[in-house]
């Protein structure tokens, strides 16, 4: 979750800042990220050695745990309960302060009292993923085998693990169905994967700027990260924290590298253009002359500070693997057949990284298995991150959509 | 050809359009229903709350797709021209094109695809064939900018139009049955059943069509 490019006052404080090569290598040794892997400042629901996550990769994990926030209140029919999924970066956090940032919660503009996702009216939950490094079992969190960080012994994590995670601590909150599920790029992929995997508990799904399978494109700009965070030497073979090492500065090229994806070329250009940062000529050396420069290296350098290195590789790995007509004999349609659930999908005009294309390719799957399916596709310039942004348009659409839902439904 | 046959009248005390009470009288209550061009999805709305219909609609503008997504309608923002395509052969019970067909760029390709996803297609449209067109391009030499039709040449969606006549040849061109047609007339009531075409050709202001694969 690119927490940092839905902030506007952003740009404005990495402007009068250069940020140097140097203060990237020293990046902090700081401690939060791994601090809020065991013991989160969140709500954690604990499933003991009886009651293990079966993963994907066939590891049954146990003991595990899933941090998580709520908002509003759980009516008495249990029935406005709202999922909220978030995106790769991203935590529980979506509608408070983020305690280790300290900065406000990532999705202000859709979760809240008005908001699209009232939390006047609904009774809204959002966990941390598995793989997470915020509270949620992960490669961060303490192996009760070694009393040391799983790191590379974690077992690798699938959109669907995370979904079952959920589906676990939505039966402990004691809620049968979801009155919605909403996530945008990977939140979307959960989303996804919630209406497919348990047709029956989702009224209805809001599934944003997203995909059905992550491209080989998408895949690649995966690795290239990967592969970035694993070249750092003090990436140690993931045993890090062990070693009291951070890979910060692979870790960092990584987040560069990602955010480049989250843009628009438009958006890019007209934030930046080719401005030079404090100076008026080219300093002749490998200095960040440019605004854009010196913008990436703070995405890095912030991100290193919140983030765990190998909860990146895992996750991002989750994505990669993501492909929802696999499971289903190659038809996407036969994930939905049949399905009961109310959709609504948008996209973005700009976003590169998930096309409108993908959503239709979700769209026209949802038409041949006769679901009941809605499609805006939002202009905006602002690429990928739009969907984290101040886009009028989708407001609209999902205060449309989720109004609308919630009558059928009988939520007053 | 069948002949038009009669409907039963309906008065649009609720503020519906008549051309929209005529579609709705058309479809069977309970059934699938995709709406082409369904705007802001008032004839969907319509459709749901008096006869029961399971509806879904395609609209180019995403206003009107905002519009229907309160209603709670599942519309989704597309194409008439390039995303009937996607859809499955037989997936509806009714598949309507209203005031649509004229502002798609291959009309025959959009009926074709209307006969082939529906089990049967309703499709209404302004007759160009009316008078006042007919007077408009005869004698102003102009070509016509009326109520139903206000937009000039330059700027207006409506790149094909077809008179009531052109609409029925190209019904039997495409191996379409028509089960019922009607024309309204300048106050948007159906006109005489009994009329000969010619009539319904130049006072009809719009045709409304219920057809069937043949």
């Amino acid at each position: 979750m690119r927490v940092d490019a839905a902030d506007p006052g952003q740009y404005r404080l990495f402007e009068r800042t250069n940020i140097s090569v140097e203060s990237m290598q020293s990046a902090s040794l700081s401690s939060e990220p791994r601090s809020q892997a065991d013991d989160p400042s969140s709500l954690v629901m604990r499933f003991g050695a009886d009651e293990p996550l079966m993963m994907d990769s066939g590891v049954a994990l146990a003991p595990w745990q899933i941090a998580y926030q709520t908002y509003g209140t759980l009516n008495a029919e249990k029935s406005n309960a709202v999922l909220i999924c978030h995106a790769l970066t991203g935590d529980q956090h979506v509608a408070n302060d983020n305690p280790v940032t300290g900065k406000p919660g990532w999705w202000l503009t859709m979760v809240g009292p008005g908001r699209p996702v009232d939390t006047d009216r609904f009774f809204v939950i959002c966990a941390n993923v598995i793989g997470g490094c915020m509270g949620t079992t992960g490669p961060a969190s303490t192996d009760p085998a070694t009393g040391r960080p799983y790191a590379l012994d974690f077992p690798v994590v699938t959109i669907r693990d995370m979904v079952r995670a959920q589906a676990a601590l939505v039966d402990r909150l004691g809620i049968e169905k979801l009155f919605c599920v909403v996530g945008g790029s990977m939140g979307g992929m959960q989303v996804l994967q919630w209406a497919a995997s348990y047709p029956d508990r989702v009224f209805s799904a809001l599934p944003i700027a997203t995909a059905a399978r992550h491209s080989a494109q998408n895949i690649a700009f995966h690795e290239v990260g990967r592969q970035a965070v694993m070249a750092d030497p003090e990436w140690r073979g993931g045993r890090y924290l062990t070693e009291g090492t951070r890979p910060s500065k692979g870790l960092a090229v990584a987040r560069m590298g990602a955010h480049i994806t989250y843009l628009s070329e438009v958006a890019l250009h007209r934030k930046f253009g080719r401005n030079f940062q404090d100076r008026a000529a080219p300093t002749f050396s490998f200095d960040a002359d440019f605004q854009i420069e010196s913008y990436l290296r703070y995405q890095g350098i912030s991100f290193v500070e919140r983030f765990d290195a190998n909860s990146y590789l895992y996750v991002t790995r989750a994505m990669d693997y993501f492909d929802l007509a696999a499971e289903h004999g190659g038809s996407l349609a036969k994930a939905f057949k049949g399905t009961p659930t109310r959709f609504c999908v948008i996209s973005f005009t700009s976003d590169w990284l998930f096309p409108t294309s993908d959503s239709r390719a979700i769209v026209h799957a949802l038409n041949a298995a006769a679901a009941s399916v809605a499609f805006v596709e939002v202009e905006s310039d602002k690429g990928h991150d739009a969907f984290l942004l101040d886009e009028p348009e989708m407001f609209a659409a999902a205060r449309g959509f989720i109004d609308a839902a919630a009558r059928v439904r009988g939520i007053a | 050809m069948s002949l038009p046959t009669a409907l039963p009248l309906t008065d649009t005390a609720n503020g519906h359009r008549l051309d929209f009470l005529l579609v709705a009288d058309m479809v069977e209550p309970g059934s699938r229903v995709l709406d082409v061009g369904c705007g802001d999805g008032s004839l969907l709305s319509l459709l749901r709350d008096r006869r029961g219909v399971d509806g879904r609609g395609i609209e180019i503008s995403r206003e009107g797709v905002n519009a229907c997504l309160a209603k709670g309608l599942p519309v989704i923002q597309g194409d008439a021209d390039t995303d009937l395509a996607d859809y499955p052969d037989d997936a509806f019970d009714y598949v309507i094109l209203s005031q649509t067909i004229q502002a798609t760029r291959q009309p025959r390709v959009v009926l074709e695809h209307l006969l082939r996803i529906g089990r049967r297609a309703i499709v209404s449209f302004p007759n160009f064939g009316h008078w006042r067109v007919r007077t408009d391009l005869a004698l102003k030499g102009r070509m016509p900018v009326t109520e139903n039709l206000p937009y000039s040449w330059y700027d207006t969606p409506n790149i094909h139009f077809c008179t009531i006549r052109d609409f029925v040849e190209l019904c039997r061109e495409v191996g379409a049955q028509m089960e019922k047609a009607v024309a309204l007339n300048a106050g948007g009531q159906p006109m005489r059943v009994t009329l000969p075409w010619w009539v319904w050709n130049l006072l009809g202001e719009q045709g409304v069509f219920l057809l069937k694969r043949r």
